[in-house]
């Protein structure tokens, strides 16, 4: 269906090809999920397919690409609009009008479809994606998951024969990403649809997948294989890979469930071998409260987004937040900085009331990195942002740039904000921060669109200003991540905490967010691969 | 929750313009302020919760506004009538020689001012005879009535539109996030410093939504001969200006003859040029609005009104243009003012607006939403916040 000839691509002024000499071909009603490290060239590969590149984005493409036949040299986006239908990662940049029914219209009234099928298609992909009940909405309304519903909805109705989805999930609660790829799934099985798929957070996807393309990037050709075959070589694997990996299982488990079927041979062998926690590891927390919040309410317009909300964060503390979209997290980490308002109850940080405090002392005691870590940089180059950053906290000139140095190694410091990658300039907004020194640090889904290396980086990060004594807080939905880095979870949901309490406790008992290794290893209490290795290690 | 029932946007369109053009053709302040009152009273009894629904009362404003200017500047640069009853004298500014004609200050009259009034009550009602349209009409809707040679300028319009709620919602965001970096400034300074930011932000946006629209297939045109395509240009540019021509004979107050056949000449020379363009487009349309018996009586009305008021100055030019020298006090002229009630068939004929259901039925945060209701700003912004 897809057939890629000696692709390679070169944008006009970078001095390596984003993509070089590409042979790949997708056969009619596979899953094929794509891999690599940020920077890859994975964008470039699907906005190949569907004519983007190299007619929107500009570059040079070299070889052919071919799809059902035709050739994306000579066919532009909109001459293939009814063959390939594309979402990108942020749905509602894809939206052209403003209801659902006919955002799912709008793509069959530009190919002229019949107004009868027209009708037909529309409530047969209501019916399909589950937005039936939703058909009148406004899209501005809808859940994140809603609307990464739609978007998928409104390439369906043309009936496409590919389909191509860049990172579907990352910024969905688990809740909401199951019911996505379960949507892509039967469009798999039922209709024989095409699908190609970016992905950073393999833990959700590999399983459904037929078959995996790595790209290592540097220049280094594409492993193509079967999801179990790459993944035995690729450097970004998920939890039940590396578990599978440490236990020395061949083939390779690729969900939970393969996993499970094999793991009573493992969890014989860790009995008695108690996980090492990260708290019993470093030295008693000292319950030195950095922050207070008693029984908050916060309204949004009418709407009450934290009711009765109580917590505590100690010092050297890590606080994972988590719950669905919408569940009033981000609303948390705003009021700790000041920029809502309870409307009852009390939240002090660093002994000040957040919102009546002065922005200039504020940041002293608490940092905020918002979701949209680019809300924060406002200079033209590196170096311009960390000179701003050191006057607005008062800091020593250089203390910025001392931190980006030993944050991200290695970076340029004439490049714009805008140029760095997901990764890096989450990194960079982090330094920002970190420069007036602020006791609690607070994180706002820090790893949307971070590929593992960068996620890694940033546990690193986390764990060290913890042992220095900062306290972090991260809203996230990435529930292998908290399950790596947090000593503690807070879990909310519809304004409320329903639960609060150690990583180990609280994520084990509840199936949404358990990480991997729990559910295979399940009664016992290990959380990360880590920990395992290291089990294993010992025993030996 | 059903749309059916919905009123069809050219309709509103055609009864609005028809108030508009009623309004244009006459100076007696007693009808202009019963026009007022129709559009006003159909406004209010079938408009929806949408968020354009509340741009009304901004057009009052504006309109008042306008009434506003038009009587500062009579009564500061004076009028061409004779002064007969001057109210008060300003100081006159003294200008040079070359500047005859001009006066600044001087002696204000009754009856230029009350000239002006009558005048920029004309042009405030019209206006807001415009805006009654929008409050009542989706622009979205209407713009799925367009026709298919016209659609993608069209598109073009409602995406630059939704621009600007796009760009005010950036600004609110970065400007919070100067307070994480510990800036207080507030003000036209803090606004400056990210405007570099915020239209980086909306240029990108802006590239994302072209490259959405192109995937899923907007501008695909159907091969069409040469000679179709200029024959469609000059067709629809001709008519248009046909069209331009036929409305300033039709609205000049002159009773020339030429206005209503070259306004008709024009209309059919455009509607041929669309017509032939149309056939570029491969679009279809999903569900589109059908115009039924009350799309007929709406805009029925709203052009007969026009047609009606345009007969009436033909006939009894004092009625509607009430004499300024001496001033007298307007009488409002009987027929004329049933004419105008005509405009009111909406109020019956079109359908009742489905209101949105309250959330969760609780009665007290019902109350607090409809309060909250007049402040459209707030509302559409809300819409729009990506």
């Amino acid at each position: 269906m897809i057939h890629f000839n000696q692709v390679s691509v070169v944008y006009a002024d970078a001095r390596t090809p984003a993509l070089d000499g590409v042979d790949l071909t997708v056969p009619e009603g596979e899953l094929c999920l794509l891999v690599g490290p940020s920077g890859a060239g994975k964008s470039t590969l699907l906005g190949a397919v569907s004519g983007l590149v190299p007619h929107f984005t500009g570059g040079t493409l070299h070889g052919t690409v071919t799809v059902d036949g035709r050739d994306t040299r000579t066919h532009r986006p909109r001459e293939l609009a009814d063959l390939v239908g594309t979402v990108g990662q942020d749905p509602l940049a894809h939206f052209v009008t403003d209801t659902v029914e006919d955002e799912l219209a709008y793509g069959m009234e530009s190919l002229g479809i019949a107004p009868d099928t027209m009708r037909r298609r529309v409530e047969e992909t209501l019916d399909l994606l589950g937005l039936a009940d939703l058909r009148h909405r406004p899209l501005s309304t809808l859940s994140g998951g809603q609307q990464q519903r739609v978007a998928i909805g409104s390439v369906l109705t043309p009936h496409p024969k590919v389909l191509v989805l860049d990172e579907p999930t990352s910024a969905l609660d688990p809740a909401a990403a199951e019911e996505v790829l379960s949507v892509l799934q039967r469009l798999v099985h039922d209709l024989g649809t095409t699908v190609l798929l970016a992905e950073h957070r393999l833990e959700r996807v590999v399983q459904y997948a037929d078959t995996v393309v790595l790209l290592p990037g540097r220049g280094r050709p594409p492993v193509i294989g079967s999801p179990a075959e790459v993944m035995a070589v690729s450097p970004v694997h998920p939890p039940v890979v590396g578990l599978g990996r440490a236990a020395g299982w061949s083939p390779l488990p690729l969900s939970v469930r393969d996993a499970r079927r094999r793991a009573s041979e493992l969890r014989a062998r860790l009995v008695g071998e108690p996980p090492a926690s990260r708290a019993a590891e470093a030295a008693e927390p000292v319950a030195e409260p950095v922050a207070t919040v008693t029984s908050l309410g916060v309204l949004r317009g009418t709407v009450p987004a934290l009711d009765g909300v109580t917590l505590g964060l100690s010092r050297g503390e890590v606080v994972a937040l988590m719950g669905r979209n919408g569940a009033g997290k981000s609303t948390l980490l705003r009021t700790l900085v000041g920029l809502h308002k309870p409307t009852s109850g009390r939240v002090t940080v660093g002994g000040v009331v957040p919102h009546r405090t002065p922005a200039t002392e504020l940041t002293r005691r608490v940092g905020l990195v918002p979701q949209d870590p680019r809300d924060l940089l406002y200079a033209t180059t590196v170096r311009g942002e960390c000179a701003n950053a050191d006057v607005d906290a008062g800091a020593a000139p250089g203390t910025c740039r001392d931190l980006v140095l030993r944050l991200l190694p290695g970076i340029d410091d004439d490049v714009h904000p805008r140029d760095l990658s997901e990764g890096q300039r989450l990194v960079l907004a982090l330094a920002v921060v970190l420069t007036a020194r602020p006791p609690l640090l607070l994180l706002d889904e820090p790893t949307r669109g971070l590929d593992y290396a960068a996620k890694a980086r940033l546990v690193t990060v986390v764990r060290e200003l913890a042992e220095q004594g900062h306290t972090t807080v991260l809203a996230t939905h990435d529930v292998e991540l908290a399950a790596e880095l947090a000593d503690r979870v807070v879990i909310l949901a519809d304004g409320e905490v329903v639960a609060d309490g150690p990583t180990a406790d609280v994520v084990t008992s509840s199936p949404a967010f358990a990480p991997q290794v729990a559910k295979v290893l399940h009664p016992q209490p290990w959380l990360t691969v880590h920990q395992v290795e290291r089990a294993l290690g010992a025993a030996s | 929750m059903a749309r059916r029932p919905a009123l069809h946007a050219g309709a509103w369109w055609l009864w609005a313009l028809g108030l508009a053009a009623a309004a244009s053709r006459t100076t007696n302040p007693l009808l202009l302020l019963l026009l007022l009152a129709v559009a006003g009273y159909v406004v209010a009894v079938r408009r929806t919760d949408a968020p354009w629904a509340f741009s009304f009362a901004a057009y009052v404003r504006f309109g008042a506004l306008v009434l506003a200017i038009r009587l500062v500047f009579a009564t500061l640069l004076g009028s061409p009538l004779p002064s007969v009853t001057v109210l008060f004298t300003l100081p006159e500014v003294p200008l040079p020689e070359w500047a005859q004609g001009v006066r600044i200050g001087g002696p204000v009259a009754a009856e230029g001012l009350l000239f002006a009034l009558y005048e920029g009550l004309k042009l405030a009602v019209l206006l807001i005879c415009v805006g009654s349209a929008n409050s009542l009409a989706n622009p979205a809707r209407l713009l799925r009535s367009l026709p298919g040679a016209l659609y993608e300028a069209g598109v073009a319009v409602v995406v630059a539109m939704t621009f600007a709620p796009h760009l005010v919602a950036d600004v609110q965001r970065l400007r919070t996030a100067r307070r994480l970096r510990g800036r207080n400034d507030r003000g036209a300074r803090s606004v400056l410093q990210v405007a570099l930011p915020v239209l980086e932000g909306a240029l990108e946006r802006s590239l994302a939504l072209a490259a959405a629209m192109d995937t899923r297939g907007y501008g695909r045109a159907a091969p069409v001969p040469a000679a179709v395509r200029h024959t469609t240009s000059v067709l629809v540019l001709g008519g248009l200006l046909g069209v331009c021509l036929g409305t300033y004979g039709l609205l000049a107050d002159q009773r020339d003859l030429f206005g209503l056949p070259v306004l008709a000449v024009g209309l059919a020379a455009a509607t041929a040029g669309l017509a032939l363009g149309g056939r570029r487009a491969v679009r279809t349309r999903y569900r589109p609005d059908p115009w039924g018996v009350r799309e007929w009586l709406v805009s029925g009305s709203g052009l007969a009104v026009a047609g009606l008021l345009i007969w009436a100055g033909r006939h009894q030019p004092d009625a509607l243009h009430p004499q300024t020298v001496p001033v007298t006090a307007p009488s409002l002229p009987l027929l004329p003012a049933a004419f105008v009630l005509l405009g009111l068939v909406p109020a019956v004929a079109a359908p009742a607006p489905a209101r949105a259901p309250r959330p969760h039925g609780d009665p007290d945060r019902g109350a607090r939403r409809a309060t909250r209701h007049p402040v459209p700003g707030n509302d559409s912004e809300k819409g729009h916040r990506p």
